[in-house]
């Protein structure tokens, strides 16, 4: 692996699935009685949150904690986009403290991208949401999800996600979940369809290797998993769709919908949900819904991403643990 | 005052003859000149391999002075100016307070006078305080000290369309131009990069080129309605392009310029997420580069404008969203021509001439520069090496600010002088 998680474009699909099986090992450690490993014992992973999501900061910091590294939380609310403190001040800081990883989150597209390669920081970056670009530990969990689920022979001995219908419906415009799901979901051989209406796909997408759909209930019926977005209602505002009723009606899953689905398809959403908006109550609280399921994946698949990031483990022993006087590169 | 005598120069391209700066202006061009009478001050130039252009002329830069002197000062940047070629400058209105009052514009057309490495030609705001709400005293400029001939809300478009009329309208009265930003505000709200393909992958939002086109037809429009003159700024798309091409088949009055940068860069540099590459408008694909520079060959763009746009180092070093739009670009103008104009051979040095120096000074009015490089002319002449070849290096600018997209880049040509009046500003490359 790449010593940066930036986007899901940086994984090769033996990089993916060595996070996938990693994460595999590392899951079953919520079963017991003491989640804990001694992997990361001395490190130091910050999460540094430059936007509020409560859900993601403690996902990772639950994940950090189990690998026994040292956490450190960075709220730092208003970037230099508010004109507070600088991204790069920011940066120089936790270097300063001795950060082995920093796990970042910004409202400005390619904003660990320039922490990563600015020469700021010499830790390991890991994308955790920038702005409308990616969120790749997002698609990570997404696809060790569906994966336990429909890994070609069944859960969890599958090898990847071959020839697998995926269909992602919702404000794929705006979206970080969209854009790295479209990306690793096509390096593990899934079939990805891209649904929303026209105003809420970015120019270009033709060039995504994706398919397209502006008709939901065309692409339902083959569909083995149905990811629906979040979309914020305030989109109406500029224009993107009339009303939310309007948008219910034409890209929302309810239950009648859910009902053209295959037995098998499962039904999934990143979260926070708008229930009511793009998906009803009966649907997110059905048999089908592994949403939960993302969340407890979320926790194991970080992990694995830290985990390989910071144990330096690639090709080698990377279950043992990690040599603790090993340093970055 | 030093009489220059540059031996063996080949004006535009041309043979080699000897030239004769003296008095202040062109004394005599031809083979074997002798020194003036006062032989002793006669300083003797090797022109050999040089190219003599007339003394270029940028219709816009950005001085920052007043305001952000902090980013460039009228003496910084004309001295960035002089070490590009360069013998006179639009300064852009954009500065705080507003170049929208008479005495705004006076006191940077007496710091030009005062900094004296080129000759700086105010350009009044449009609107007052740039706002688009309300007509600046344009009259007032025009007649103040500063003479104003070119009006511009640089920066900012003018998209009011009414606004637009009576701007264009208004300054007939003293030969005036409107030099638009052609951006529609609400098809480029939060705009970031050129809307395309990679916009979308980046997860920046896209500033199409039909925010900028539907703004030159409208304007163009609105020229020939009216029966006035129109200059576009910055010109970037390929369809802007034909707009122009035919507004100008149809006879009206409309120019254009071209920035260096949308000649040579290209918006996959976004890629990055390095500020450096930001820009307004944005950097535009391969095929917009392309037509900009077919339409620069044959006359469509009238000229090629720097957007010269110097910004504090704090201002780019940080994350993409946050950073201001703008880069560097007097020192480098020429070569980038060259590089991307005379060496491919879409542009001779005659073209290079009419490009840089006659056409802008033509449309910005001013009779002093832009003129051929001939006996009793005045002396604003740029001895240029084609053949050296260079690396850019952004902390050797003479810019107060680095914010250069060409840094690390190999470039071709050097301006071994440039003489404003007969004064050498830049001997041997260096500023005098």
């Amino acid at each position: 692996m790449k010593r940066h998680l930036l986007s899901a474009a940086d994984l090769t699909r033996d990089d993916a699935m060595l996070v996938l099986k990693t994460a595999e090992e590392l899951r079953s450690l919520a079963d017991r009685p003491i989640k804990k490993l001694p992997a990361l014992r001395g490190r130091t992973v910050v999460n540094l949150f430059f936007e509020d999501s409560t859900r993601t900061r403690i996902s990772f910091e639950a994940a950090a904690k189990r690998l026994s590294a040292d956490v450190i939380n960075f709220s730092a609310k208003g970037s230099s986009l508010s004109k507070g403190e600088s991204l790069k001040d920011t940066a120089l800081t936790l270097e300063a403290m001795g950060a082995d990883a920093v796990v970042v989150r910004h409202g400005a597209s390619g904003a660990p991208h320039r922490l990563a390669h600015s020469g700021w920081v010499r830790s390991s970056v890991v994308n955790a949401g920038d702005g409308t670009h990616e969120h790749p530990t997002q698609a990570l969990l997404d696809a060790f999800t569906m994966w336990r689920h429909l890994g070609k022979d069944g859960a969890r001995s599958g090898d990847n996600l071959e020839g697998r219908r995926v269909a992602i419906v919702g404000d794929v415009l705006h979206s970080r979940v969209a854009r790295s799901n479209a990306l690793l979901l096509q390096t593990l051989g899934a079939e990805v369809t891209l649904v929303a209406p026209p105003t809420l796909f970015p120019v270009g997408i033709d060039t995504w290797g994706v398919e397209t759909s502006y008709d939901l209930d065309a692409v339902l019926p083959k569909a083995d998993v149905v990811m629906m977005l979040r979309v914020q209602r305030e989109r109406m505002n500029a224009s993107f769709f009339p009303t939310a009723r309007e948008y219910s009606r034409r890209y929302g899953l309810d239950g009648k919908r859910m009902r053209a689905l295959q037995d098998h398809t499962i039904v999934m959403h990143p979260g926070p949900m708008v229930r009511g908006m793009e998906i009803t109550a009966d649907v997110a609280d059905s048999d089908r819904s592994v949403i939960v399921e993302q969340v407890t994946n979320g926790v194991a698949v970080r992990m694995a991403v830290l985990y390989l990031l910071l144990s330096g483990a690639n090709g080698s022993d990377h279950h043992g643990e990690a040599p603790e006087s090993e340093t970055d590169a | 005052m030093s009489a220059y005598l540059i031996r063996a120069v080949s004006i535009l391209g041309g043979d080699a003859t000897d030239l004769l700066l003296h008095g202040g202006v062109v004394a005599a061009i031809g083979a074997d000149l002798t020194a003036t009478g006062d032989t002793g001050d006669t300083v003797e130039i090797d022109g050999t391999g040089l190219v003599a252009l007339p003394g270029l002329v940028d219709l816009h830069t950005h001085l920052r002075e007043p305001g952000r002197e902090d980013a460039e000062t009228v003496e910084s940047g004309t001295q960035a100016a002089a070490l590009g070629g360069f013998t006179a400058v639009h300064a852009m209105a954009n500065t705080e307070p507003v170049a929208d009052t008479a005495g705004v514009v006076e006191q940077v057309w007496r710091l030009g006078r005062e900094a004296g490495y080129c000759d700086v030609y105010p350009i009044g705001a449009v609107t007052v305080g740039l706002q688009g709400q309300q007509l600046a005293e344009l009259g007032a400029m025009a007649d103040s000290a500063a003479r104003v001939r070119v009006f511009s809300d640089d920066g900012k478009c003018v998209s009011d369309a009414v606004l637009m009329r009576r701007a264009l309208e208004y300054v007939k009265a003293f030969d005036g131009v409107i030099a638009q930003h052609a951006q529609e505000p609400r098809l480029t709200e939060g705009a970031q990069m050129n809307e395309g393909e990679l916009s979308g992958r980046l997860g920046l939002t896209g500033w199409p080129a039909v925010a900028e086109e539907a703004i030159i037809a409208r304007d163009c429009l609105l020229t020939a309605h009216v029966g006035s003159r129109l200059h576009v700024c910055h010109v970037s798309t390929a369809g802007s392009v034909e707009i122009v091409r035919d507004a100008k088949r149809k006879g009206w009055n409309v120019t254009a310029e071209a920035c260096p940068h949308h000649l040579l860069l290209t918006d996959d540099l976004a890629q990055t997420y390095d500020p450096i590459y930001k820009v307004n408008p944005p950097l535009r694909t391969a095929a917009d580069g392309a037509a900009l520079r077919a339409g620069l060959a044959d006359g469509t763009i009238d000229i090629v404008a720097t957007d010269h746009a110097p910004h504090p180092h704090e201002d780019k070093d940080c994350e993409w969203a946050a950073a201001a739009f703008g880069m560097l670009g007097l020192e480098t103008a020429l070569s980038i021509v060259q590089e991307t104009m005379v060496d491919p051979g879409l542009l001779d040095w005659e073209g290079v001439a009419d490009r840089m120096s006659y056409a802008p000074a033509r449309i910005g009015r001013i009779a002093d520069h832009g003129r051929p490089i001939e006996v009793g002319a005045p002396a604003n002449v740029v001895l240029y090496d084609p053949a050296a070849r260079r690396t850019v290096v952004a902390s050797e600018s003479a810019s107060l600010s680095r914010n250069t997209p060409y840094a690390g880049m190999e470039l071709p040509g050097r301006v071994v002088a440039t003489f404003l009046r007969g004064t050498a500003t830049v001997l041997d490359g260096k500023l005098q």
